[in-house]
């Protein structure tokens, strides 16, 4: 047996499993999106018609779908940097040297990650409810008007994307305290004996050498972050007037509470694009910036 | 492919049926807190029919549209189920239900004529009967008896001009008094002040919207005028959070819901407060159409692909007589959808029921069309966004319809391509 045939032999189960479970459903996918499947066709299947790029182009024009494009891209935009800070300012005090019983915080700010959604969501309903809710009594005390955080069209997205945060800021945070933890020691000290102050030494150390952790994490981020379903399904149920609404949720409002399953497959596709797109950005801008930082080296 | 699954599924349910032949396993689903009552009616039951033995499994309300749908398309449906009355034309659909009507022309116990007519109108598509009301649902008034008599008022309101002046005697949004609670994501409330009007919500057999109508907009006006003249807070229920005891404190005035709120009021509210508040039949735009509002509630289905139908007719029987019902209103609060059921037990002298008897006569169907539900919840949707001031009644009418034409798009194309075959196969 050559070596050829042997590499192919080995690949096969690795090959076969991705191809039913991963490679099969998503051509089947793509196929549905070309069609309309609905209970129509669910209860007889010559009720199905072929309709090509129609959900595409249907999906395209409906208003509620650029919305909740704008939704999606509103929460990634503003909630990616503010997570990921979070977790970099957070791994940044565990790792410092002054820092004090470091289990006991690292469980404590890692714990919003492990509890379920549905369980943190009802005490943060609470917490934001307009009447009730510590946050507006704690506003209160500042004298600033109550928000009607979870009812007002313009606050909603603001609170989910502040749960979200909290809720995911931990999983980073493990991540880049490994990343920090990785950084040589004598890295410092040498810039110390040169009198580095501890901005620079951030500046100048810390962040290059995070450079391909913070990459990955912004890649696993965003893309994670572009699929944002539980928090407002928990909170919020898409509204108020869908302003929380994301494209996964209209996915799942069209595929799983209407049956429209050929449109809720385009949707799934168009994200897919979307996601795919945005990846691909983060890689060459990467890219293209260490051409950049490498070239004076 | 479906059928070939199915086919292959039957000798496999064949063989696993056979051993128990003593004792039939008869699956049935429920929907919510039902399951909970279900299980202590089901003893007598099956001491009184040893041979079938009863396999119940609860689906929460979230979940259960989803799962009825997915086990059609898996083959996999039980014998019979719980099903709300506007999912009931989805299953019809998908032809995934058994016809009753010759079981009721045999039945005793099931009387046609005992049932509030509407109720059971919404279990025929098309001229069949596919299912046995369970127990019903209509929306109509909560109110406050005390604040309504401190503000001159001695009687709750009987027509929207004398329900418009209590509203706006009763709101006091300076104080965050309101006259009444309507949650701006829950569709119920707008559709039967539509359902009230003589215009029927959709024309042509269910092929177009017709929310454009005179009717429809007069119900949109006096519902969106409610939040532009601060008599309703526009709020979802997911922000109103504990509506009875703000309803206990005076917050609200009315609240607009249905029967197992009367259980929750007399949970939650001291007794003390328990002569403050009572019902009353939803007012009309005129007094000849007081107490008309919509026909909601479940209703026991049978399954096509069921083995065990007769047993499971037998279970429906059991569950349709009238003590039995009455039972599982102690249970519940669920009311019974037979008239014969209301004339003893606990309903017979509950004056906070009494509204609800009455309106029951009156209550209208709903359109029985798959896609009602949603039909309804893009109504809902754009009269939200009237509420919030974004279109106008005129605006927020074309919008429904568009909407709506473009959802019949599908059933349209389904209408006029009739298929021979599969009218034959029926």
């Amino acid at each position: 047996m050559n070596a050829q045939r042997a590499a192919w032999l080995f690949l096969t189960p690795a090959l076969l499993v991705l191809g039913v479970f991963f490679l099969l459903p998503v051509i089947a996918a793509l196929v549905l999106s070309l069609t309309d499947y609905d209970l129509y066709a669910l209860a007889d299947i010559r009720n199905l018609r072929f309709v090509a790029l129609q959900n595409y182009w249907a999906l395209l024009q409906r208003p509620l779908f650029w919305s909740a494009l704008g939704h999606t891209v509103y929460f990634v935009a503003v909630g990616v940097p503010l997570s990921m800070g979070a977790s970099l300012g957070a791994a940044l005090l565990l790792n410092s040297p002054l820092a004090r019983c470091k289990p006991f915080f690292r469980t404590a700010l890692f714990a919003p990650v492990v509890t379920t959604v549905v369980a943190t969501a009802v005490i943060w309903r609470y917490l934001f409810n307009t009447k009730y809710g510590w946050m507006n009594y704690a506003l209160d005390g500042l004298g600033i008007h109550p928000v009607d955080w979870l009812g007002d069209p313009h606050w909603a997205m603001p609170t989910i994307i502040l749960f979200a945060v909290w809720k995911n800021f931990g999983y980073n945070m493990i991540i880049f305290l490994a990343g920090l933890q990785a950084i040589p020691i004598d890295l410092y000290e040498a810039a110390r004996i040169d009198g580095a102050s501890a901005w620079r030494q951030f500046r100048h150390i810390t962040w290059p050498m995070l450079g391909p952790t913070m990459l990955m994490v912004g890649i696993l981020t965003v893309s994670g972050y572009f699929q944002l379903f539980a928090e407002p399904y928990v909170m919020t149920e898409g509204g108020p007037l869908q302003s929380t609404t994301s494209v996964l949720y209209l996915m799942y409002d069209e595929g799983f509470k209407w049956w429209n399953l050929g449109s809720a497959s385009a949707v799934a596709f168009l994200l897919f694009i979307i996601m795919f797109a945005v990846t691909v950005l983060m890689l060459k801008l990467s890219r293209h910036r260490q051409h950049v930082d490498g070239e004076p080296a | 492919m479906l059928m070939v699954g199915l086919a292959a599924g039957m000798p496999l349910l064949g063989s696993c049926a056979k051993p128990a032949i003593d004792s039939k396993v008869l699956t049935v689903w429920t929907v919510g807190r039902e399951g909970e009552a279900i299980l202590t009616l089901l003893p007598d039951f099956e001491r009184a029919h040893p041979d079938i033995h009863v396999k119940v499994q609860q689906l929460p309300l979230t979940a259960a549209h989803q799962k009825l749908l997915t086990a059609f398309a898996g083959g996999s449906t039980p014998d019979m189920t719980q099903l709300g009355n506007t999912w009931l034309p989805e299953m019809v659909a998908l032809d995934a239900l058994e016809p009753l009507q010759a079981r009721v022309d045999h039945s005793t116990v099931v009387r046609q004529d005992d049932y509030f007519a509407s109720i059971w109108s919404t279990n025929m598509i098309d001229g069949t009967l596919y299912g046995v009301p369970w127990y019903v649902d209509t929306r109509l008034l909560f109110y406050r008896r005390d604040l309504l008599k401190a503000a001159g008022f001695d009687a709750p309101p009987h027509d929207w001009a004398q329900w418009r002046q209590m509203l706006a005697a009763l709101s006091d949004p300076q104080r965050h008094g309101w006259g009444i609670l309507l949650p701006t994501n829950e569709y119920e409330q707008l559709m039967s002040l539509a359902l009230q009007q003589p215009d029927p919500l959709l024309r042509d057999g269910g092929r177009y919207g017709n929310f454009e109508s005179a009717g429809f907009k007069r119900a949109l006006a006096f519902y969106v005028d409610t939040f532009r003249l601060h008599q309703a807070p526009g709020i979802t229920n997911v922000e109103a959070g504990n509506p009875w005891s703000e309803f206990g404190r005076g917050v609200y005035a009315f609240y607009l819901s249905g029967p197992w709120n009367i259980g929750e009021f007399r949970k939650r509210l001291p007794a003390a407060q328990q002569g403050d508040w009572s019902t009353a039949p939803l007012p009309g735009p005129d007094d000849s159409r007081t107490g008309i509002g919509s026909a909601g509630g479940s209703s026991l289905v049978i399954f096509r692909a069921s083995t065990h139908k007769d047993a499971a007719w037998t279970l429906i029987e059991y569950l349709s007589q009238p003590t039995v019902q009455r039972r599982f209103y102690d249970l519940l609060g669920d009311m019974p959808p037979r008239r014969s059921s209301w004339e003893g037990g606990a309903l017979r002298d509950d004056p906070k029921a009494r509204a609800f008897r009455e309106q029951l006569e009156k209550a209208r169907p709903t359109p029985a069309v798959p896609e009602w539900e949603r039909i309804a919840t893009e109504m809902q949707l754009v009269a939200a966004r009237a509420i919030a001031g974004e279109l106008t009644i005129d605006q927020a009418a074309a919008e429904i319809d568009h909407r709506v034409d473009r959802i019949l798009e599908k059933r349209r194309w389904v209408l006029d391509h009739p298929r021979p075959a599969a009218e034959h196969a029926r």
